[in-house]
C-alpha cells in the first residue's frame, strides 16, 4: 500500500448512491436474486471514517503480464485463441475527475464462452493457454488498459434458453471503501445485451448503455488487435471545505 | 434554465456471478501461476500490533442454505483505531497491518475466515467514539449490488451501548444481528441475507 502522489488526499464523504439507478436486490427475472435479496430496508449512514477510508494498492503488486490475458496463462511462445482485443479507458469519479491508483481486477470466459472454474460444466472446451484473470492499476490521470481475447456468449441455467452476452467482469477499488464496485462490461452491438435477465436487473436504459464498451478503430492496432473503450465512474465525494470538524480540531 | 451541474452517474453495479473466484482469488480457483498469491488472504505479519483474532462465519440465503460461492471483504482499523489509508489524517497506521482482507466462502460448507487483529475505536463524525467494528462487503451470484454491513464484538458491551451507528437502528431487536459472539480464539459472525434473522445492511 502506498500514497500515490504529492497531492492532498481527499477526505470528504461520498455522494449518496442512487439506488434507483443501480439494480434492486430483488429482481425475479434473475432467479438467484429471489432468495439472496434482503427484504428489510437498508439503514442509511452518512459516511464515517470507516467508509471514507479504504485500501490503496501500489504498482509494486503487479507482475509484468498481469494486464495481458493473452499471455499470462499461456505456455512460453504460445497465446490464447480468439479475437484479440485491447480494452482501455479511464476510471473517473462523478465529478469527472480521474481516479489515480485505482486497482481494477477483471475475469472472463474464453472465446468459446467457457470459464476455467471447477463448478463450470459447459460443453465448450477450455483453452489450455487461457486462464481468464487479469488486473491493473490506473495511472495519475485514471487511465488503464489491458489486452485479452473477446469472450464468447455463454448459456446458463436461469430460464430454459438464457445466454449471457459477451462480457468481462470488473472489480474496482477507488480511494474509500464506500466506492467499492463490481460490474460487467458488454460489447457494442451485441444483440444478447437486450435479452439478458442480468442486464435487465438495471432499471434504466441509460445506465445499461453506460456498461457497453464502444469499438474504437482509432485505438485499434492494425493487423493485431481491435480496441474497445470502457470508462468506469465511481462515486464522487463532497468537498471538505465546510465539513463539520471534530470537536477540538 | 440554470447551469448544468455536469456530474456523471456512477457505473451501474452488476452481480459478481458464480465465478468471481477466477478474478479475485485465482489461486483458490486453481488458476495457478498467474499471481504469486491471492490478494487479501493475509492481513497480518509477525510484527503486527494488537490482539490476534480469527473471524469466521457463513452467509445464509432466505431458505437457510449457506452460500458456497460468495466473496467477503473486510476493512478495519488497526489496534490503535487508525486506518491504513491515504485518507487517514489522524496519524500513521501500523505499517504491519493492511486493514483489508478478502475471503471466498469455501466450496464445502460455505465458511469464510480471516486472521486479523481486534480493531481499536474510531471516532464518529462528531468525535464520539464508535465501538470496535469491522466493515464487511459481500458479493455473490444473485447479489446485484454488494451488501455492506458491520461486525461488532458482543463482548464489548459498554462500547456497543454508546455506539452512534448501532443507536441509529430503530428496531432494537435487529441490533444483535451485528454482534459477533466470542468463539474460542475468535469471533463468529453469521450473516443472514433474508428472513426473520435478517442481518442489518447499510446504505453507506
Amino acid at each position: 500500500m502506498s500514497v500515490l502522489s504529492n497531492s492532498k488526499p481527499e477526505t470528504g464523504s461520498f455522494f449518496q448512491r442512487d439506488l434507483g439507478w443501480h439494480p434492486p436486490a430483488f429482481a425475479p427475472q434473475y432467479k438467484t436474486s429471489v432468495l439472496r435479496a434482503p427484504q428489510k430496508a437498508l439503514i442509511s449512514l452518512d459516511n464515517t471514517l470507516s467508509e471514507i477510508t479504504g485500501p490503496v494498492f501500489g504498482h509494486n503488486i503487479l507482475g509484468e503480464f498481469d494486464n495481458d490475458l493473452i499471455h499470462n496463462f499461456a505456455k512460453p511462445g504460445e497465446s490464447a485463441i480468439g479475437p484479440r482485443i485491447i480494452v482501455y479507458g479511464r476510471v473517473l469519479d462523478e465529478r469527472g475527475k480521474g481516479v489515480a491508483g485505482a486497482l481494477l481486477e477483471f475475469w472472463q470466459a474464453n472465446a468459446g464462452g467457457r470459464y476455467r472454474h471447477r463448478k463450470e460444466g459447459y460443453i465448450a472446451p477450455l483453452d489450455p493457454n487461457f486462464g481468464g484473470c487479469g488486473r491493473t492499476i490506473t495511472d495519475e490521470e485514471g487511465n488503464y488498459s489491458f489486452r485479452t481475447i473477446l469472450p464468447g456468449p455463454y448459456p446458463w441455467p436461469n430460464r430454459v434458453n438464457d445466454w449471457r452476452p459477451s462480457h468481462i467482469h470488473f472489480s474496482i477499488f477507488g480511494h474509500g471503501f464506500a466506492q467499492r464496485l463490481i460490474t460487467q462490461m458488454y460489447f457494442e452491438g451485441d444483440p444478447l445485451i437486450w435479452k439478458c435477465p442480468i442486464v435487465d436487473t438495471i432499471p434504466g436504459r441509460e445506465a445499461i448503455e453506460g456498461l457497453v464498451a464502444a469499438l474504437d478503430m482509432e485505438a485499434t492496432l492494425p493487423m493485431d488487435a481491435r480496441a474497445y473503450k470502457f470508462d468506469i465512474v465511481l462515486r464522487g465525494r463532497r468537498s471538505t471545505m465546510f465539513e463539520n470538524r471534530l470537536e477540538g480540531s | 434554465m440554470a447551469q448544468p451541474l455536469g456530474r456523471l452517474k456512477e457505473s451501474a453495479s452488476q452481480t459478481a456471478g458464480p465465478y468471481v473466484h477466477i478474478g479475485l482469488t485465482p489461486n483458490f480457483a486453481e488458476i495457478e501461476g498467474v499471481y504469486e498469491a491471492d490478494l487479501g488472504i493475509s492481513m497480518v505479519n509477525d510484527k503486527t500490533r494488537g490482539e490476534r483474532i480469527t473471524v469466521t462465519g457463513q452467509i445464509f440465503d432466505g431458505s437457510g442454505t449457506a452460500l458456497k460461492d460468495a466473496m467477503v471483504e473486510i476493512w478495519q482499523a488497526d489496534a490503535e483505531g487508525l486506518y491504513n489509508s491515504p485518507a487517514e489524517m489522524r496519524g500513521s497506521a501500523d505499517p504491519n497491518f493492511t486493514g483489508w482482507g478478502r475471503s471466498p466462502t469455501n466450496m464445502q460448507d460455505g465458511e469464510f475466515r480471516f486472521e486479523t487483529i481486534k480493531p481499536g475505536r474510531v471516532p464518529f463524525r462528531d468525535g464520539r467514539l464508535m465501538a470496535p467494528h469491522i466493515t464487511f462487503w459481500i458479493v455473490a451470484r444473485g447479489i446485484n449490488l454488494g451488501l455492506s454491513t458491520r461486525m461488532y464484538f458482543a463482548d464489548e458491551e459498554a462500547a456497543n451501548a454508546e455506539d452512534p451507528v448501532l443507536a441509529r437502528i430503530e428496531h432494537r431487536v435487529r441490533v444483535p444481528t451485528l454482534l459477533a459472539p466470542r468463539d474460542g480464539n475468535g469471533y463468529r459472525f453469521d450473516i443472514h441475507l433474508q428472513g426473520d434473522k435478517e442481518t442489518v445492511f447499510f446504505d453507506i
